[in-house]
């Protein structure tokens, strides 16, 4: 791991949506830092607000949602007190996101290579079309692509191709992070060791930080170097991924490790976390996970549990760990 | 056990035609068909759940619905307790729907969102003319109860947006229940529900077998689900079978070479785990062009001149355990 | 059903924009629909009663809304002449709901050579500008509230047809459709309670909208000589009168009755408009992913 000054920095990041039903709190409060050449892995299931913590960290918050409180530092830069148009420029320069789903992130009438053209030149208008053709073409075989499918059109690629040219278009300005929302959710289970062989291969090469976010536990656990377990919008496990897998603390965490199966285990019992995640807009006062806690007590039902750090790397949010200093 | 078992299939196969243009229609020689399943055979034992596992396209939810009359099949055959129902139409077929239930995938589309809940698993009791009011809210709270949808009578009156995706496959495996039925095919049921919750699902479908005597075709892509569950599993790949045996045996020794780099590619969650080499290349081949010979042939790096030719056929490798390749590897 | 309309307005209301809509627009509507109907009390004077006053007399505090060439009340015929229009929207969405609703349902459903039989059918006769193809028809059938209403809802049809065919096209594949068919319901019984109720609401849509259409389909019949012939007040009619009289100055023969014409219309197509929004309602609603 780097130990140098971390690339990028969320402090306090908070989402919130007034929708027609009400305010919900899509993100609480979640803080973390990430170097060069590291990956972390954001793991929850639906209605944590992993895929907007994402959007969050581009200012890509859709309507009616917006960051309502703490920062996101890029190298030093606020990258949410920035201009609208110095953020759209940080976006595919310094910054890039790879959507979920490959199928419709492409625009169908245009070729491959008219995508790249448009990226490149757009942020460096000085590059000619020919040289972006070029660069266009040395990114496809980065990503394992044959360079003449330049000249294709999406629909002339599977699944599995378009979401590598959705990287390659990704890492095509050397960006310094990469945050990846279900990379691989659409894809299958080969080419889905693919892609996320290939998504650390360059992080190593081009240096940069990768934000991997997805309901897969096991991806998480297998790539990523660190890892934030989120639930209802909040951080409740933060914490080097060996250690969540060895010593997880939060009882969700807990949970979540005990309920996907491992085809290395013989004879496995899955555990399933009883109830289910709470309605954003109707949350119980106390801790978010207390009505499907098993070890859970009088305070958890009132009040909401700040971090605690509980290792030299290891945050948690529940009482359980108040012995230790607050975070 | 059975030589003709619960379900028997003879060489399924379903093609799609590629829908096209009336000028290309006009111009093409040749009519193109997606070949989606292609030949399948297996035979499924009374109370054993069977799993077909493969990625998506391969055929398995194709063939999942053809089973229970859904989709016609293009050819082949499908024996239910030994009897042909293949062919069946009107009145027959309605009654062997009775035997034959599905479990579908998508826990928020699998129900009419304007219909509550309670009359939604019921309504195949009013459609086989088996209960009526009363009688009917007797069942189908009982059924609710047995799926852990507790107090039943809460359940009743709500509709599928007021519950939540576990809940309403719970809902699911109710309704697919309540004429209870022999045998069901269940097509990819928890991959839409929160990890957190699978196994719940998963360890009800299993108690359920138990106590109904039910027998379950599972249809999955995540093998890992599949470990935990089958007790056999065929792997399909371009709408066949390429190697079929109990659980065990498949995990712990996987002979054709498609089967092994699935396993491999499988995520473990192991931090800084060694990943074995998966030396699969190329994409999946589009099944209106399969590769002539064993359609594997394309991306297997132990593949002949032989591959290329002929189409091998599942031949037994040990008792139970059969496999589709020309090649001794 | 009628305690369950007013904590409906209530919610409603709570729908912003689209809700105020509906709302306002149902009010409309039925202010002139109940006008028309009590006209008999609150008309100051027998609408078809000559020389009520003088002639052509202009917008006074005697005659609010003046008074016609023949001297008739302009306010009474107003207040009473929505009668015949309204009759022919009713029944001509009626009939159009009668065979559209069960055509579109039973033709989209079915596919294949019925569907595309159906739908050429349909598309030739939408493909008609409505009022042409409604005059057509009444002059086969001759004039009266009943075949203007079929005229109108002959041209309709079409829009029902194709308006249930797009929604059943698109819930006929969903997982709760093959379901019901999976437990073995018969094509009826999946049609009535699986894919009706879903399509019912854009149904409403269309029906608002139809009477809009019919109410000035209506209008333009009667306009152009074709409307009923009887002597009862009616707007349409006073429109054609109006017209005449509009050269030497008298506005208010045809100002009147039309704003009440477009008021009708408007009424139901702000219905149509709110009940759409609501029904289909934008994105950007929830948050939380």
């Amino acid at each position: 791991m780097s130990t140098e000054l971390p690339l990028v920095t969320v402090d306090a990041l908070t989402v919130e949506y007034w929708t027609r039903r009400g305010k919900l709190r899509a993100v609480d409060d979640v803080s973390f830092s990430l170097g060069k050449a590291e990956t972390l892995g954001v793991v929850g299931e639906s209605g944590s607000g992993k895929s907007t913590l994402g959007l969050s960290l581009i200012g890509l918050v859709p309507f009616p949602g917006r960051v309502t409180k703490g920062r996101v530092v890029l190298e030093g830069t606020e990258v949410l007190k920035m201009r609208k148009d110095d953020l759209r420029n940080l976006r595919g320069t310094k910054i890039c996101y790879v959507f979920q789903d490959p199928m419709t992130s492409l625009n169908p009438v245009k070729k491959i290579g008219a995508h790249f053209v448009e990226l490149i030149r757009t942020h460096q208008p000085k590059v000619t079309k020919k040289e972006a053709l070029e660069r266009a073409k040395k990114l496809l075989s980065d990503v394992g692509i044959q360079p003449e499918r330049i000249n294709d059109y999406p629909h002339q690629l599977s699944g599995g191709m378009r979401q590598r040219i959705m990287i390659a278009l990704a890492i095509a300005l050397s960006p310094r992070m990469v945050i990846a929302d279900e990379p691989t959710t659409a894809l299958d289970v080969i080419v889905q060791a693919k892609i996320l062989d290939l998504l650390n291969t360059l992080r190593d090469a081009y240096g940069m930080a990768l934000i991997l976010i997805t309901h897969d536990l096991s991806i998480v656990m297998e790539r990523s170097n660190r890892t934030i377990v989120m639930y209802a919008g909040q951080m409740v496990e933060y914490a080097p991924s060996k250690e969540i897998y060895s010593n997880s603390q939060h009882p969700y965490s807990k949970g979540l490790l005990k309920s996907i199966p491992n085809i290395e285990l013989a004879d496995q019992k899955l555990e399933a976390i009883p109830g289910s995640p709470p309605d954003l807009l109707n949350l119980p006062i106390g801790c978010h996970f207390f009505p499907r806690c098993s070890y859970a007590f009088e305070r958890c039902k009132k009040e909401v549990p700040p971090l605690f750090k509980s290792g030299s790397e290891h945050f948690v949010r529940c009482f359980l760990y108040d012995e230790e200093r607050k975070a | 056990m059975s030589q003709e078992g619960i379900l028997k299939v003879e060489n399924l196969t379903k093609y799609y035609p590629v829908e096209k243009g009336f000028l290309e229609k006009m111009l093409a020689r040749t009519k193109h068909f997606v070949r989606a399943v292609d030949g399948v055979s297996f035979t499924v034992q009374k109370g054993e759940i069977f799993t077909l596992a493969g990625e998506s396209g391969c055929g398995k939810t194709t063939t999942g619905k053809m089973i229970v009359r859904l989709i016609s099949p293009t050819g082949g055959k499908i024996f239910f307790k030994g009897v042909e129902i293949t062919a069946l139409e009107n009145e027959a077929l309605r009654i062997l729907k009775r035997r034959l239930q599905i479990i579908f995938q998508d826990p928020y589309a699998s129900f009419n969102p304007r219909m509550k809940i309670g009359d939604a698993v019921g309504h195949p009791l009013e459609i086989h003319g088996i209960a009526y009011h009363e009688d009917k809210r007797k069942m189908v709270m009982e059924m609710l109860d047995r799926v852990g949808l507790t107090p039943a009578e809460k359940f009743l009156g709500l509709y599928p947006h007021q519950m939540s995706g576990g809940q309403r496959q719970r809902a699911a495996i109710a309704r697919s229940l309540i004429l209870q039925p022999e045998f069901i095919v269940a097509d990819e049921p928890v991959s839409m529900i929160d990890v957190s919750l699978r196994s719940a699902i998963i360890d009800l479908m299993l108690n359920l077998r138990k106590d109904f005597g039910l027998t379950y075709l599972f249809i999955t892509h995540d093998l890992a689900i599949a470990k935990y569950i089958s007790d056999r599993i065929a792997i399909m790949y371009l709408g066949k079978i390429v190697e079929l045996g109990d659980k065990q045996t498949i995990f712990s020794n996987p002979m054709h070479p498609y089967t092994q780099a699935l396993l491999a590619a499988i995520p473990i969650p192991v931090p800084e785990r060694k990943r074995k080499v998966s030396g699969l290349v190329g994409d999946v081949p589009s099944a209106i062009n399969i590769p002539s010979g064993c359609r594997f042939h394309t991306r297997c790096r132990y593949a002949e001149k032989a591959c290329e030719e002929k189409e091998p056929e599942l031949i037994p490798v040990s008792p139970g355990h059969y496999v589709a390749c020309l090649t001794e590897h | 059903m009628l305690s369950s309309i007013f904590p409906g307005l209530r919610s409603l209301a709570k729908r912003g924009l689209a809700g105020w809509l509906v709302i306002f627009g149902a009010v409309l509507t039925g202010a002139i629909v109940v006008m028309t109907l009590v006209s008999p009390w609150i008309s100051p004077h027998d609408p078809s009663a000559l020389n009520v006053g003088h002639p052509l007399l202009a917008p006074s505090s005697q005659f609010p809304f003046g008074t016609d060439d023949v001297g008739r009340d302009m306010l009474s015929r107003v207040i009473s002449g929505g009668g015949t229009m309204l009759q022919v929207a009713v029944l001509s969405v009626f009939v159009c709901m009668l065979v559209g609703v069960p055509l579109g349902l039973f033709s989209s459903y079915t596919g294949g050579l019925v569907d595309r039989f159906a739908s050429l059918i349909m598309d030739s006769v939408y493909a008609f500008p409505g009022l042409v193809l409604a005059i057509a028809i009444t002059l086969v059938l001759g004039r009266g509230v009943i075949n203007m209403s079929l005229s109108i809802a002959v041209v309709y049809i079409p829009s029902y047809f194709r308006v249930i065919r797009s929604q059943v096209l698109s819930i006929k594949e969903l997982p709760y459709v093959e379901a019901a068919n999976a437990a073995g319901a018969k094509k009826g019984t999946v049609l009535s309670r699986y894919v009706l109720p879903n399509v019912l609401p854009s149904i409403v849509v269309v029906a608002t909208v139809n009477f809009a259409d019919a109410i000035l389909t209506a209008a333009g019949l009667t306009f152009i000589g074709m409307g009923v012939l009887v002597n009862v007040p009616d707007w349409g009619w006073d429109l054609t009168n109006g017209r005449r009289l509009l050269p030497s100055g008298s506005w208010w023969v045809i100002a009147f009755p039309g704003l009440m014409i477009i008021l009708l219309a408007l009424g139901f197509t702000l219905m149509g408009e709110g009940l759409s929004e609501l029904l289909n309602p934008r994105l950007g609603e929830e948050g939380g992913k």
